[in-house]
Protein backbone atom coordinates (compact mmCIF):
# COMPACT_ATOMS: atom_id res chain seq x y z
CA UNK A 1 0.00 0.00 0.00
CA UNK A 2 1.16 3.55 -0.73
CA UNK A 3 -0.17 6.21 1.50
CA UNK A 4 1.41 8.85 -1.28
CA UNK A 5 2.52 7.74 -4.56
CA UNK A 6 6.06 9.40 -4.08
CA UNK A 7 6.31 6.91 -1.26
CA UNK A 8 9.38 4.77 -1.48
CA UNK A 9 9.71 0.81 -1.12
CA UNK A 10 11.62 -0.46 1.86
CA UNK A 11 10.57 -4.06 1.97
CA UNK A 12 8.73 -6.25 -0.88
CA UNK A 13 6.26 -8.53 0.19
CA UNK A 14 8.55 -11.68 0.84
CA UNK A 15 10.60 -9.62 2.84
CA UNK A 16 7.82 -8.52 5.26
CA UNK A 17 6.64 -11.76 5.39
CA UNK A 18 10.14 -13.40 6.17
CA UNK A 19 10.32 -11.18 9.09
CA UNK A 20 7.16 -11.64 10.66
CA UNK A 21 7.87 -15.09 10.66
CA UNK A 22 11.53 -15.02 12.12
CA UNK A 23 9.58 -12.36 14.15
CA UNK A 24 6.89 -13.94 15.87
CA UNK A 25 8.88 -17.41 16.29
CA UNK A 26 11.30 -15.10 18.40
CA UNK A 27 8.71 -13.56 20.42
CA UNK A 28 7.26 -17.52 20.86
CA UNK A 29 11.00 -18.65 22.04
CA UNK A 30 12.12 -15.50 23.99
CA UNK A 31 8.42 -16.37 26.49
CA UNK A 32 9.14 -20.30 26.48
CA UNK A 33 12.84 -19.61 26.41
CA UNK A 34 12.40 -18.01 29.57
CA UNK A 35 9.98 -19.76 31.07
CA UNK A 36 12.38 -22.72 30.98
CA UNK A 37 15.46 -20.55 32.94
CA UNK A 38 14.13 -18.78 35.49
CA UNK A 39 11.22 -19.63 37.91
CA UNK A 40 9.79 -16.46 38.19
CA UNK A 41 8.55 -16.56 34.07
CA UNK A 42 7.69 -20.66 34.43
CA UNK A 43 4.34 -19.33 34.59
CA UNK A 44 4.38 -18.27 31.06
CA UNK A 45 4.13 -21.84 30.49
CA UNK A 46 0.90 -21.36 30.65
CA UNK A 47 0.40 -19.39 27.25
CA UNK A 48 1.97 -23.53 25.66
CA UNK A 49 -0.53 -25.56 26.84
CA UNK A 50 1.10 -26.11 30.22
CA UNK A 51 5.37 -26.58 31.16
CA UNK A 52 5.60 -30.18 29.31
CA UNK A 53 4.19 -28.67 25.85
CA UNK A 54 6.14 -25.58 26.44
CA UNK A 55 9.59 -27.82 26.56
CA UNK A 56 8.17 -30.20 23.55
CA UNK A 57 7.07 -27.02 21.23
CA UNK A 58 10.32 -24.83 22.17
CA UNK A 59 12.89 -26.80 19.75
CA UNK A 60 10.36 -27.40 17.34
CA UNK A 61 9.95 -23.12 17.28
CA UNK A 62 13.78 -23.06 17.38
CA UNK A 63 13.74 -25.23 14.26
CA UNK A 64 10.68 -23.37 12.69
CA UNK A 65 12.96 -19.57 13.63
CA UNK A 66 16.52 -20.99 12.00
CA UNK A 67 14.90 -22.02 8.78
CA UNK A 68 13.11 -18.34 8.48
CA UNK A 69 16.75 -16.76 9.92
CA UNK A 70 18.96 -18.14 7.70
CA UNK A 71 16.34 -16.89 4.59
CA UNK A 72 16.36 -13.74 5.97
CA UNK A 73 20.12 -13.64 6.28
CA UNK A 74 20.59 -14.41 2.81
CA UNK A 75 17.81 -12.16 1.81
CA UNK A 76 19.45 -9.26 3.28
CA UNK A 77 23.36 -10.13 3.59
CA UNK A 78 24.32 -7.67 0.87
CA UNK A 79 23.03 -5.21 2.52
CA UNK A 80 24.77 -5.50 5.33
CA UNK A 81 28.17 -5.95 5.12
CA UNK A 82 30.27 -3.52 6.48
CA UNK A 83 32.16 -0.81 5.40
CA UNK A 84 34.87 1.91 6.66
CA UNK A 85 32.11 4.51 6.28
CA UNK A 86 29.89 2.22 8.72
CA UNK A 87 32.56 1.80 11.32
CA UNK A 88 33.11 5.85 11.28
CA UNK A 89 29.45 5.99 11.94
CA UNK A 90 29.16 3.39 14.74
CA UNK A 91 32.30 6.00 16.27
CA UNK A 92 29.97 8.32 16.05
CA UNK A 93 26.28 6.65 18.05
CA UNK A 94 26.91 9.32 20.58
CA UNK A 95 24.85 11.76 17.82
CA UNK A 96 22.55 9.39 16.88
CA UNK A 97 21.37 8.57 20.27
CA UNK A 98 21.06 12.25 20.96
CA UNK A 99 18.35 12.36 18.08
CA UNK A 100 20.58 14.17 15.63
CA UNK A 101 21.17 11.77 13.04
CA UNK A 102 21.38 13.98 9.88
CA UNK A 103 24.62 15.22 10.71
CA UNK A 104 26.25 11.78 10.68
CA UNK A 105 28.10 10.43 7.69
CA UNK A 106 25.37 9.70 5.15
CA UNK A 107 23.84 6.18 5.28
CA UNK A 108 22.67 3.33 2.87
CA UNK A 109 19.89 1.09 3.03
CA UNK A 110 21.16 0.60 6.51
CA UNK A 111 23.23 2.53 8.71
CA UNK A 112 26.28 1.27 10.78
CA UNK A 113 24.25 0.41 13.66
CA UNK A 114 22.16 -1.25 12.08
CA UNK A 115 24.68 -3.62 10.16
CA UNK A 116 26.58 -4.19 13.58
CA UNK A 117 22.78 -5.65 14.97
CA UNK A 118 22.43 -7.78 11.83
CA UNK A 119 25.43 -9.53 12.48
CA UNK A 120 25.25 -9.60 15.81
CA UNK A 121 21.83 -11.20 16.03
CA UNK A 122 23.44 -13.89 12.77
CA UNK A 123 26.15 -15.02 15.79
CA UNK A 124 23.79 -15.49 18.53
CA UNK A 125 22.15 -17.84 16.06
CA UNK A 126 25.47 -19.31 15.24
CA UNK A 127 25.42 -20.25 19.35
CA UNK A 128 22.03 -20.93 19.61
CA UNK A 129 21.10 -23.60 17.04
CA UNK A 130 23.97 -26.31 17.83
CA UNK A 131 23.08 -25.84 20.93
CA UNK A 132 19.66 -25.96 20.83
CA UNK A 133 20.39 -29.06 19.49
CA UNK A 134 22.15 -30.56 21.91
CA UNK A 135 19.95 -29.74 24.85
CA UNK A 136 16.87 -31.45 22.33
CA UNK A 137 17.49 -34.71 24.44
CA UNK A 138 13.39 -36.11 23.79
CA UNK A 139 15.63 -36.34 19.92
CA UNK A 140 19.49 -36.14 20.49
CA UNK A 141 21.74 -37.67 22.82
CA UNK A 142 24.72 -36.19 23.40
CA UNK A 143 27.99 -36.45 26.45
CA UNK A 144 26.51 -34.74 29.42
CA UNK A 145 29.37 -32.44 29.57
CA UNK A 146 28.27 -31.26 26.03
CA UNK A 147 24.68 -30.72 27.11
CA UNK A 148 26.25 -28.41 30.23
CA UNK A 149 28.35 -26.12 28.14
CA UNK A 150 25.42 -26.11 25.98
CA UNK A 151 22.93 -25.36 28.47
CA UNK A 152 25.40 -22.17 29.47
CA UNK A 153 26.00 -21.12 25.86
CA UNK A 154 22.13 -21.69 25.17
CA UNK A 155 21.13 -19.12 27.74
CA UNK A 156 24.10 -16.51 27.43
CA UNK A 157 23.29 -16.55 23.83
CA UNK A 158 19.84 -16.18 24.34
CA UNK A 159 19.79 -13.31 27.07
CA UNK A 160 22.18 -11.53 24.65
CA UNK A 161 19.80 -12.18 21.76
CA UNK A 162 16.60 -10.76 23.42
CA UNK A 163 18.87 -7.45 24.42
CA UNK A 164 19.16 -6.64 21.06
CA UNK A 165 15.70 -7.55 20.12
CA UNK A 166 15.08 -4.80 22.54
CA UNK A 167 16.98 -2.37 21.19
CA UNK A 168 16.28 -3.52 17.17
CA UNK A 169 12.19 -2.70 18.55
CA UNK A 170 12.77 0.26 20.22
CA UNK A 171 15.02 2.14 17.63
CA UNK A 172 11.94 1.40 15.20
CA UNK A 173 9.40 2.84 18.10
CA UNK A 174 11.78 5.56 18.50
CA UNK A 175 12.26 6.78 14.98
CA UNK A 176 9.23 7.85 13.64
CA UNK A 177 7.69 6.89 10.37
CA UNK A 178 9.81 2.92 10.71
CA UNK A 179 7.30 0.85 11.80
CA UNK A 180 5.17 1.49 8.48
CA UNK A 181 7.71 -0.27 6.20
CA UNK A 182 7.23 -3.39 8.34
CA UNK A 183 3.43 -3.04 7.57
CA UNK A 184 3.17 -2.54 4.76
CA UNK A 185 6.81 -1.94 3.01
CA UNK A 186 6.74 1.88 2.41
CA UNK A 187 8.75 5.04 4.06
CA UNK A 188 8.09 8.80 3.03
CA UNK A 189 10.99 10.91 0.79
CA UNK A 190 11.49 12.90 3.60
CA UNK A 191 12.22 9.73 6.06
CA UNK A 192 14.75 8.20 3.63
CA UNK A 193 16.40 11.45 2.97
CA UNK A 194 16.98 12.12 6.85
CA UNK A 195 17.68 8.26 8.14
CA UNK A 196 19.60 7.10 4.90
CA UNK A 197 20.60 9.71 2.37
CA UNK A 198 22.46 7.18 0.50
CA UNK A 199 19.92 4.88 -0.21
CA UNK A 200 17.08 7.93 -0.66
CA UNK A 201 19.75 9.30 -3.24
CA UNK A 202 20.11 6.07 -5.11
CA UNK A 203 15.88 4.56 -5.28
CA UNK A 204 15.32 8.38 -6.66
CA UNK A 205 17.49 8.92 -9.14
CA UNK A 206 15.53 9.91 -12.17
CA UNK B 1 5.42 -38.01 50.64
CA UNK B 2 3.09 -35.51 52.54
CA UNK B 3 4.27 -36.28 55.75
CA UNK B 4 7.62 -35.20 55.40
CA UNK B 5 8.63 -31.85 55.42
CA UNK B 6 10.96 -30.29 52.79
CA UNK B 7 14.31 -28.51 52.86
CA UNK B 8 14.66 -27.47 49.20
CA UNK B 9 12.52 -27.79 45.79
CA UNK B 10 13.48 -27.21 42.65
CA UNK B 11 12.82 -23.76 40.98
CA UNK B 12 11.28 -22.27 44.25
CA UNK B 13 12.78 -19.37 45.61
CA UNK B 14 10.54 -19.01 48.61
CA UNK B 15 10.36 -21.44 51.84
CA UNK B 16 8.60 -24.49 51.50
CA UNK B 17 6.59 -26.27 53.82
CA UNK B 18 9.34 -27.02 56.95
CA UNK B 19 8.44 -26.21 60.72
CA UNK B 20 9.75 -29.80 61.71
CA UNK B 21 12.60 -31.46 61.21
CA UNK B 22 13.44 -34.63 61.29
CA UNK B 23 17.07 -36.26 61.94
CA UNK B 24 19.23 -36.43 58.46
CA UNK B 25 19.11 -40.43 57.25
CA UNK B 26 21.26 -42.35 55.51
CA UNK B 27 22.05 -46.05 53.78
CA UNK B 28 25.42 -47.28 54.00
CA UNK B 29 26.54 -49.71 51.80
CA UNK B 30 29.28 -52.07 53.01
CA UNK B 31 30.72 -53.09 49.83
CA UNK B 32 33.33 -55.38 51.59
CA UNK B 33 30.04 -57.57 52.75
CA UNK B 34 28.48 -57.69 49.17
CA UNK B 35 28.22 -60.61 47.43
CA UNK B 36 26.25 -59.57 44.55
CA UNK B 37 23.32 -61.51 44.96
CA UNK B 38 21.34 -59.00 43.28
CA UNK B 39 18.16 -59.13 46.13
CA UNK B 40 18.22 -55.89 46.53
CA UNK B 41 17.14 -54.94 42.70
CA UNK B 42 14.84 -57.12 42.97
CA UNK B 43 13.18 -56.01 46.16
CA UNK B 44 13.55 -52.67 44.39
CA UNK B 45 11.83 -53.90 41.37
CA UNK B 46 9.06 -55.48 43.82
CA UNK B 47 8.53 -52.77 46.34
CA UNK B 48 8.01 -50.19 43.67
CA UNK B 49 6.34 -51.99 41.16
CA UNK B 50 8.65 -52.25 38.20
CA UNK B 51 9.49 -54.27 35.32
CA UNK B 52 12.58 -54.01 33.40
CA UNK B 53 12.20 -55.44 29.74
CA UNK B 54 14.73 -58.51 29.73
CA UNK B 55 17.99 -58.18 28.24
CA UNK B 56 20.90 -59.33 26.72
CA UNK B 57 23.65 -60.84 28.24
CA UNK B 58 26.67 -58.92 27.84
CA UNK B 59 29.03 -61.04 29.39
CA UNK B 60 28.77 -60.21 32.64
CA UNK B 61 26.37 -60.52 35.70
CA UNK B 62 25.68 -57.04 35.33
CA UNK B 63 22.07 -56.92 33.95
CA UNK B 64 20.52 -54.56 33.19
CA UNK B 65 24.21 -53.28 31.56
CA UNK B 66 22.53 -50.15 32.81
CA UNK B 67 20.53 -48.07 35.28
CA UNK B 68 17.02 -47.15 33.85
CA UNK B 69 13.56 -45.45 34.15
CA UNK B 70 12.67 -49.19 35.11
CA UNK B 71 15.66 -50.39 36.95
CA UNK B 72 16.47 -47.74 40.25
CA UNK B 73 19.32 -49.47 41.35
CA UNK B 74 21.81 -51.60 39.76
CA UNK B 75 24.83 -53.79 40.85
CA UNK B 76 28.17 -53.39 38.85
CA UNK B 77 30.74 -55.73 38.73
CA UNK B 78 34.32 -54.66 38.43
CA UNK B 79 37.04 -56.97 37.80
CA UNK B 80 40.26 -55.12 38.17
CA UNK B 81 43.88 -55.45 39.79
CA UNK B 82 43.91 -52.73 42.69
CA UNK B 83 47.76 -54.32 42.86
CA UNK B 84 49.27 -56.41 40.12
CA UNK B 85 48.20 -60.04 40.01
CA UNK B 86 45.87 -59.45 42.57
CA UNK B 87 42.54 -59.87 41.20
CA UNK B 88 39.52 -58.69 42.69
CA UNK B 89 35.88 -58.78 41.97
CA UNK B 90 34.53 -55.61 43.04
CA UNK B 91 30.89 -55.45 43.04
CA UNK B 92 28.76 -51.97 43.82
CA UNK B 93 24.76 -51.54 44.19
CA UNK B 94 24.65 -48.29 42.25
CA UNK B 95 21.88 -45.76 42.53
CA UNK B 96 20.73 -42.15 43.58
CA UNK B 97 23.60 -40.89 45.79
CA UNK B 98 20.91 -38.75 47.90
CA UNK B 99 22.68 -35.34 47.84
CA UNK B 100 22.75 -33.24 50.55
CA UNK B 101 23.33 -30.58 47.73
CA UNK B 102 21.57 -31.82 44.94
CA UNK B 103 22.74 -30.99 41.49
CA UNK B 104 19.49 -32.44 40.08
CA UNK B 105 17.64 -30.37 42.35
CA UNK B 106 19.90 -27.28 41.29
CA UNK B 107 19.35 -27.54 37.19
CA UNK B 108 15.43 -28.56 37.32
CA UNK B 109 13.30 -25.93 35.98
CA UNK B 110 10.00 -27.22 37.22
CA UNK B 111 8.48 -26.33 40.40
CA UNK B 112 8.38 -28.62 42.86
CA UNK B 113 9.71 -31.34 40.44
CA UNK B 114 12.38 -32.21 42.26
CA UNK B 115 11.79 -31.83 46.12
CA UNK B 116 14.75 -32.79 48.94
CA UNK B 117 12.75 -33.48 52.33
CA UNK B 118 14.14 -32.49 55.60
CA UNK B 119 15.47 -35.96 56.58
CA UNK B 120 17.44 -35.38 53.08
CA UNK B 121 15.56 -37.70 50.84
CA UNK B 122 16.04 -36.49 47.13
CA UNK B 123 12.70 -37.39 45.37
CA UNK B 124 11.46 -36.37 42.05
CA UNK B 125 7.59 -35.95 41.52
CA UNK B 126 6.69 -37.49 38.04
CA UNK B 127 3.45 -35.58 37.69
CA UNK B 128 5.44 -31.87 37.53
CA UNK B 129 8.61 -33.29 35.65
CA UNK B 130 8.23 -31.56 32.13
CA UNK B 131 10.60 -33.79 30.60
CA UNK B 132 13.59 -31.24 29.39
CA UNK B 133 16.51 -33.84 31.44
CA UNK B 134 17.98 -31.06 32.66
CA UNK B 135 18.27 -32.78 36.15
CA UNK B 136 20.71 -35.30 34.13
CA UNK B 137 23.52 -32.60 33.33
CA UNK B 138 22.95 -31.44 36.95
CA UNK B 139 23.58 -34.97 38.46
CA UNK B 140 27.27 -35.60 39.39
CA UNK B 141 26.75 -39.26 39.36
CA UNK B 142 24.65 -39.96 36.53
CA UNK B 143 22.04 -41.19 37.91
CA UNK B 144 18.93 -39.98 37.21
CA UNK B 145 17.16 -41.55 33.71
CA UNK B 146 14.44 -40.10 31.33
CA UNK B 147 12.02 -42.43 30.48
CA UNK B 148 10.91 -43.18 26.35
CA UNK B 149 7.92 -44.04 27.59
CA UNK B 150 6.63 -41.02 28.96
CA UNK B 151 9.26 -38.42 28.75
CA UNK B 152 9.74 -38.60 32.61
CA UNK B 153 12.96 -38.56 35.12
CA UNK B 154 13.17 -41.46 37.25
CA UNK B 155 15.31 -42.85 39.92
CA UNK B 156 16.06 -43.97 43.52
CA UNK B 157 13.39 -42.71 46.08
CA UNK B 158 15.09 -44.16 48.62
CA UNK B 159 11.84 -45.36 49.28
CA UNK B 160 11.02 -41.98 50.96
CA UNK B 161 6.98 -43.96 51.08
CA UNK B 162 8.46 -46.60 53.39
CA UNK B 163 10.49 -44.58 55.26
CA UNK B 164 7.98 -41.31 55.72
CA UNK B 165 5.80 -44.42 57.74
CA UNK B 166 9.09 -46.19 59.37
CA UNK B 167 10.32 -49.04 57.42
CA UNK B 168 13.29 -49.22 55.53
CA UNK B 169 13.94 -49.09 52.01
CA UNK B 170 13.21 -51.92 50.31
CA UNK B 171 16.88 -53.07 49.57
CA UNK B 172 17.97 -52.57 52.97
CA UNK B 173 15.08 -55.10 53.91
CA UNK B 174 16.22 -57.70 51.75
CA UNK B 175 19.47 -57.74 51.89
CA UNK B 176 20.56 -61.07 53.16
CA UNK B 177 24.29 -60.05 54.04
CA UNK B 178 23.88 -57.11 56.07
CA UNK B 179 26.01 -55.46 53.60
CA UNK B 180 23.02 -52.24 53.55
CA UNK B 181 21.80 -50.95 56.38
CA UNK B 182 19.56 -47.98 57.20
CA UNK B 183 19.34 -45.11 59.88
CA UNK B 184 20.28 -41.53 61.04
CA UNK B 185 23.87 -40.09 58.95
CA UNK B 186 25.30 -40.14 62.44
CA UNK B 187 24.57 -43.68 63.40
CA UNK B 188 25.43 -45.09 59.71
CA UNK B 189 29.00 -43.31 60.28
CA UNK B 190 29.64 -44.48 63.60
CA UNK B 191 28.92 -47.88 62.09
CA UNK B 192 31.03 -47.33 59.00
CA UNK B 193 33.79 -46.08 61.22
CA UNK B 194 33.77 -49.67 62.94
CA UNK B 195 33.80 -51.41 59.55
CA UNK B 196 36.66 -49.20 58.08
CA UNK B 197 38.49 -49.91 61.16
CA UNK B 198 38.09 -53.50 60.77
CA UNK B 199 39.06 -53.70 56.85
CA UNK B 200 42.17 -52.14 58.27
CA UNK B 201 43.13 -54.25 60.32
CA UNK B 202 42.91 -57.19 57.81
CA UNK B 203 45.14 -55.31 55.06
CA UNK B 204 43.00 -52.94 53.10
CA UNK B 205 44.82 -49.83 54.72
CA UNK B 206 43.15 -47.81 52.33
CA UNK B 207 39.36 -48.45 53.46
CA UNK B 208 37.36 -45.59 54.14
CA UNK B 209 33.87 -44.07 54.14
CA UNK B 210 32.69 -42.38 50.86
CA UNK B 211 30.58 -39.58 51.88
CA UNK B 212 31.96 -36.66 49.47
CA UNK B 213 32.18 -33.33 50.87
CA UNK B 214 32.26 -31.59 47.42
CA UNK B 215 28.03 -32.55 47.01
CA UNK B 216 27.51 -31.88 50.85
CA UNK B 217 27.57 -35.32 51.59
CA UNK B 218 25.45 -38.00 50.51
CA UNK B 219 22.39 -39.68 52.40
CA UNK B 220 23.28 -42.82 50.33
CA UNK B 221 26.89 -43.73 51.74
CA UNK B 222 29.77 -46.76 50.55
CA UNK B 223 32.25 -48.20 52.63
CA UNK B 224 34.82 -49.34 50.11
CA UNK B 225 38.10 -51.49 50.65
CA UNK B 226 39.67 -49.30 48.10
CA UNK B 227 38.46 -45.31 48.90
CA UNK B 228 42.18 -43.45 47.64
CA UNK B 229 40.90 -45.02 44.14
CA UNK B 230 37.05 -44.73 44.10
CA UNK B 231 37.08 -44.84 40.36
CA UNK B 232 37.52 -48.43 40.85
CA UNK B 233 33.94 -48.69 41.54
CA UNK B 234 33.24 -46.85 39.00
CA UNK B 235 32.57 -43.93 41.35
CA UNK B 236 33.94 -40.18 40.88
CA UNK B 237 37.24 -39.20 42.79
CA UNK B 238 35.70 -35.70 44.11
CA UNK B 239 32.09 -35.23 42.64
CA UNK B 240 31.18 -32.04 42.41
CA UNK B 241 28.12 -30.13 40.91
CA UNK B 242 29.46 -29.18 37.29
CA UNK B 243 30.41 -25.10 37.63
CA UNK B 244 29.16 -25.43 34.05
CA UNK B 245 25.80 -26.08 35.77
CA UNK B 246 26.54 -23.87 39.41
CA UNK B 247 27.29 -20.86 36.32
CA UNK B 248 23.97 -22.04 34.09
CA UNK B 249 21.39 -22.53 37.52
CA UNK B 250 23.48 -19.29 39.93
CA UNK B 251 24.50 -16.12 39.31
CA UNK B 252 23.63 -16.07 35.59
CA UNK B 253 19.95 -16.20 36.38
CA UNK B 254 19.91 -12.89 38.04
CA UNK B 255 22.67 -11.33 35.67
CA UNK B 256 20.07 -12.10 33.03
CA UNK B 257 16.74 -10.47 34.64
CA UNK B 258 19.65 -7.27 35.68
CA UNK B 259 20.85 -7.06 32.15
CA UNK B 260 17.11 -7.77 30.36
CA UNK B 261 15.65 -5.05 32.79
CA UNK B 262 18.40 -2.62 32.37
CA UNK B 263 17.99 -2.63 28.62
CA UNK B 264 14.37 -2.01 28.40
CA UNK B 265 14.55 1.03 31.57
CA UNK B 266 17.48 2.36 29.20
CA UNK B 267 15.18 2.46 26.46
CA UNK B 268 12.22 3.89 28.16
CA UNK B 269 14.16 6.65 29.55
CA UNK B 270 15.72 7.16 26.82
CA UNK B 271 12.57 7.98 25.07
CA UNK B 272 10.86 9.87 27.95
CA UNK B 273 14.00 11.84 28.28
CA UNK B 274 14.97 12.33 24.41
CA UNK B 275 11.21 12.31 22.89
CA UNK B 276 11.15 10.95 19.57
CA UNK B 277 13.55 10.86 16.63
CA UNK B 278 10.92 12.45 13.76
CA UNK B 279 11.94 13.46 10.60
CA UNK B 280 12.82 17.28 11.07
CA UNK B 281 10.07 19.53 9.46
CA UNK B 282 12.68 21.22 7.29
CA UNK B 283 13.35 18.15 5.24
CA UNK B 284 9.74 17.27 5.30
CA UNK B 285 8.82 20.63 4.19
CA UNK B 286 11.72 20.55 1.15
CA UNK B 287 9.94 17.24 -0.31
CA UNK B 288 6.44 18.54 -0.17
CA UNK B 289 7.82 21.38 -1.99
CA UNK B 290 9.31 19.27 -4.62
CA UNK B 291 6.33 17.43 -4.19
CA UNK B 292 4.40 20.58 -5.82
CA UNK B 293 6.98 21.26 -8.62
CA UNK B 294 6.72 17.97 -10.07
CA UNK B 295 2.91 17.91 -10.31
CA UNK B 296 2.90 21.17 -12.17
CA UNK B 297 5.25 19.40 -14.71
Amino acid sequence: MKRDPRDLVRYTAGERINHWLVGISFILLGISGLALFHPAFFPFTMLFGGPTWTRILHPFLGVLMAVFFVFMFFRFLKNNLMRRIDWQWIGRINEMVDGSDETMPAQGKYNGGQKLLFWLLALCMLLLIPSGVVLWQAYFDFPIEARRWAAVIHSAAAVVMICLIFVHVYAAIWVKGTIRSMWYGTVTRAWARQHHRNWYEEVTKP
Amino acid sequence: MASLDIQARSATTTPSPGVREYPDVAKLIDISKCIGCKACQVACMEWNDLRDSIGENTGSYQNPPDLDAKSWTLMRFYEVEPEPNRLEWLIRKDGCMHCADPGCLAACPSPGAIVKYSNGIVDFNQEHCIGCGYCVTGCPFDIPRISQADQKAYKCSLCSDRVAVGLEPACVKTCPTGAITFGSKPDMIDYAGDRVRDLQGRGFQNAALYDPPGVGGTHVMYVLQHADRPELYGLPKDPTISPLVELWKGIAKPVAIGVMAAVGLTALFHYITRGPNAVSKEIEDDEERKAKEEQKA
